[in-house]
C-alpha cells in the first residue's frame, strides 16, 4: 500500500513539475483515465487529450509532449532513427546525489538524458532533429545534452540536412556548473558554422523554454516557431518580480508576449506543426 | 597560492575596493574613445565600449562596468546588462572585424540584468546573437575576466581565442548564494556552495576554459594595481603576435575547437 501512495505521488510531482498551475492537476480514483486540463478545470479522458495530440479540445491547452510523443506527432512513421541514445553522464563532478538523482530520471522517463537526437523524413524530406524533454530533470541541460546537440548540428551540416530544434528546458544543468554554462557557447559556436555553411535551421519553441536554452540555441534559428501559451524567456518569474518589486503583466513571457515583442516568426498550434515544418521545408529545399 | 578557499575569493572578488574596469582602462590603453549606444533602442552604461591604442596598435575595447561609486553603480546598473548592453558590444565588434582591429572584452558582471524590460527587449536573443557571432568573428578576441563572471550575461563577452582570469576571480554558472538556496534551500551554505561551485580562476584553468591566470600581488590587487597591468600588457602583447600571424581561417578553426572541446564526451 504504502509502495502505491509513494509511486503516486512520485507521478502526482512529475505532473506537478510539468504544469504551470500544479494545483488544479487531480487525479480521479482509475488513476489517470481523467486528467483535469489546468487551464480551463475540465477533466478531458485521456483518450480524447490523445486523439488531439495531447491538446485540450475544450480550450486548446498544450499539454507537454514527450520526445516520442512529438516524434509520433511530427515525422513520417517509423523514419525517426536516433542517435547517441545511450549516451550518459559520468558524474564529471562532485554534486551530492547527482548520480542517483540522474537514474531516477532515467528510471521515470526511460530516457538516457533530456535530449534525444537523430534522423527523420517529413513528407520525406530528411532532417537532423533534437527534441528535448522537459520531464527529464526540467530539460535542463549539461554536458550530454549540449554534447548531443553539438554533434546533430554538425550531422546537419556535413550531411546538409535541414536542421530542426524542439526546446523545452529550463535552462543549463546546475549541477554540472560552469561545464554546462559552456554548453550555451559551444553549441552556439556549432550553429553559426551550420549557418555560414547555408544551412537551414527552425526552431520550435515548447513550454518552457527558459534560461541558458533561450539564451543560446533556441533565439538562433533562421524560423522561429511557438507553440500557443508555452513558458519563453531568460530570468526567472519570481527572480524578476523580487527585482522590480511590481506586478508583472499576466502574458508576460509566454508565446505571446514574445511575438507581440517580436521575437517570434509565428505560433502554431500542434494541430497545424507538421504541415507548417513541411512548408518551412520545402522553402529551403535548395539550401546545403 | 591554491590554498586560499573558493569563498575567499568570492570575499576578495567582491570586494569595494578592487579595481573596476573605469579602473584599468586607462591603465591597459591609451586615448580610449567610448562609442555608446546600441543604434536600436539606447545606451547602457553596464556596458563601456570604445576605441583604444593597445601600444600604438587600434584594439575596440568592450568592458562591462559595475562603476567605482554609488553614482556610478546606479548609473551602470550594477554591471548587469540589459539587451541593449549586448547589442552595443555586437554593433562595435562587427566594426571592429571590419577595420581588423582585436577585440579586448573585461568581463565583471553578477549576470544579465533580470527585469522586465529586459525581457520584453530580447534578453535571450541578445546573449544568443553575442555567443554565434563572436564564436567566429574575423579578427582576434581576448577576454579579461577581472572580478566577477556570472552565468550567460559574463559569458556573451566571453567567446574569445584567450580567456585571462585574476587570480582571485570568479566565474560560475550562478552565485554562491544562489546555488546554496537551490541546493539546500539555505542561502546561508555558501561556503560549501563556492567549492562545489568550481569557480576559481584555478578550476577554470584545470578544465581548460581559462588560458592564463593573472598574477595578483602579494599586497592585493588594489594594492599595487601596476604589477598586474604590466604583466596583463606583457601576455596581450605576446598573444597578438602569435593570433595575428595566424591565417584567418586557422584562427577561426581554432576558436572553434577552444568552445567545441569543452565536454565533448559522450
Ligand atoms: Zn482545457
Amino acid at each position: 500500500m504504502n509502495q502505491h501512495f509513494d509511486k503516486r505521488r512520485e507521478r502526482l510531482n512529475l505532473f506537478q513539475a510539468l504544469f504551470t498551475k500544479p494545483k488544479t492537476i487531480k487525479i480521479t480514483e482509475k488513476e489517470l483515465d481523467f486528467v483535469v486540463c489546468p487551464k480551463c478545470n475540465k477533466a478531458i479522458e485521456s483518450s480524447e487529450i490523445k486523439k488531439h495530440i495531447s491538446v485540450c479540445p475544450q480550450c486548446d491547452y498544450h499539454f507537454p509532449l514527450t520526445a516520442f510523443q512529438r516524434i509520433d506527432s511530427i515525422f513520417d512513421n517509423g523514419s525517426f532513427y536516433e542517435v547517441y541514445a545511450k549516451a550518459t553522464s559520468t558524474g564529471l563532478n562532485n554534486f551530492p546525489d547527482y548520480l542517483n538523482k540522474l537514474t531516477r530520471y532515467q528510471k521515470e522517463t526511460s530516457l538516457n538524458e533530456a535530449v534525444v537526437v537523430g534522423t527523420a523524413r517529413l513528407n520525406d524530406i530528411k532532417v537532423a532533429v533534437a527534441i528535448m524533454d522537459s520531464r527529464f530533470m526540467m530539460g535542463s541541460m549539461g554536458q550530454i545534452v549540449g554534447e548531443k546537440i553539438t554533434r546533430i548540428i554538425e550531422l546537419a551540416h556535413r550531411r546538409k540536412y535541414p536542421l530542426i530544434i524542439f526546446t523545452a528546458s529550463g535552462g543549463a544543468r546546475m549541477q554540472e556548473g560552469i561545464m554546462s554554462l559552456m554548453q550555451m557557447a559551444k553549441t552556439s559556436a556549432a550553429l553559426e558554422r551550420f549557418n555560414q555553411a547555408g544551412g537551414f535551421y527552425l526552431t520550435v519553441l515548447t513550454h518552457p523554454t527558459t534560461g541558458g536554452v533561450s539564451a543560446s540555441f533556441a533565439m538562433l534559428g533562421d524560423i522561429i516557431i511557438a507553440e500557443p501559451q508555452a513558458l519563453i524567456g531568460f530570468a526567472g518569474r519570481r527572480v524578476i518580480e523580487k527585482t522590480v518589486k511590481e506586478q508583472l503583466p499576466d502574458n508576460f513571457q509566454t508565446s505571446e508576449f514574445l511575438y507581440e515583442k517580436g521575437f517570434i516568426d509565428q505560433i502554431v498550434h500542434r494541430k497545424d506543426l507538421r504541415n507548417k515544418l513541411y512548408q518551412c521545408l520545402l522553402f529551403h529545399k535548395e539550401s546545403k | 597560492m591554491n590554498q586560499i578557499s573558493a569563498w575567499e575569493r568570492v570575499t576578495i572578488a567582491r570586494n569595494p575596493n578592487r579595481p573596476k574596469s573605469l579602473d584599468i582602462i586607462p591603465l591597459l590603453f591609451d586615448h580610449f574613445f567610448e562609442c555608446a549606444g546600441d543604434r536600436h533602442y539606447g545606451d547602457d552604461k553596464a556596458l563601456i565600449g570604445g576605441i583604444a591604442f593597445f601600444e600604438g596598435t587600434p584594439v575596440t575595447v568592450l568592458a562591462q562596468s559595475k562603476g567605482r561609486t554609488l553614482d556610478e553603480n546606479m548609473k551602470c546598473n550594477f554591471g548587469m546588462l540589459h539587451p541593449e548592453g549586448y547589442r552595443k558590444a555586437l554593433r562595435l565588434a562587427q566594426q571592429a572585424e571590419k577595420f581588423k582591429r582585436p577585440i579586448i572584452t573585461i568581463v565583471d558582471t553578477a549576470g544579465a540584468y533580470p527585469g522586465q524590460m529586459a525581457e520584453e527587449r530580447g534578453q535571450a536573443e541578445a546573449i544568443a546573437k553575442n555567443l554565434q557571432f563572436f564564436s567566429q568573428i574575423k579578427t582576434p578576441v581576448i577576454t579579461i575576466v577581472l572580478s566577477e563572471g556570472g552565468s550567460g550575461g559574463a559569458l556573451a563577452l566571453s567567446v574569445a581565442d584567450r580567456i585571462y582570469m585574476f587570480e582571485n576571480a570568479v566565474y560560475s554558472i550562478l552565485s554562491p548564494e544562489g546555488f546554496a538556496s537551490i541546493l539546500w534551500k539555505d542561502d546561508s551554505r555558501v561556503k560549501e556552495a563556492a567549492e562545489l561551485l568550481e569557480c576559481t580562476s584555478y578550476d577554470l584553468q584545470n578544465k581548460g576554459i581559462v588560458d592564463w591566470i593573472v598574477p595578483e600581488s602579494n599586497k592585493g590587487f588594489e594594492n599595487d594595481i601596476s604589477y598586474s597591468i604590466s604583466l596583463i600588457k606583457d601576455q596581450i602583447r605576446n598573444d597578438l603576435v602569435k593570433l595575428n600571424k595566424l591565417k584567418l581561417n586557422q584562427l577561426l578553426d581554432l576558436r572553434y575547437e577552444k568552445f567545441r572541446k569543452i565536454g565533448s564526451k559522450l
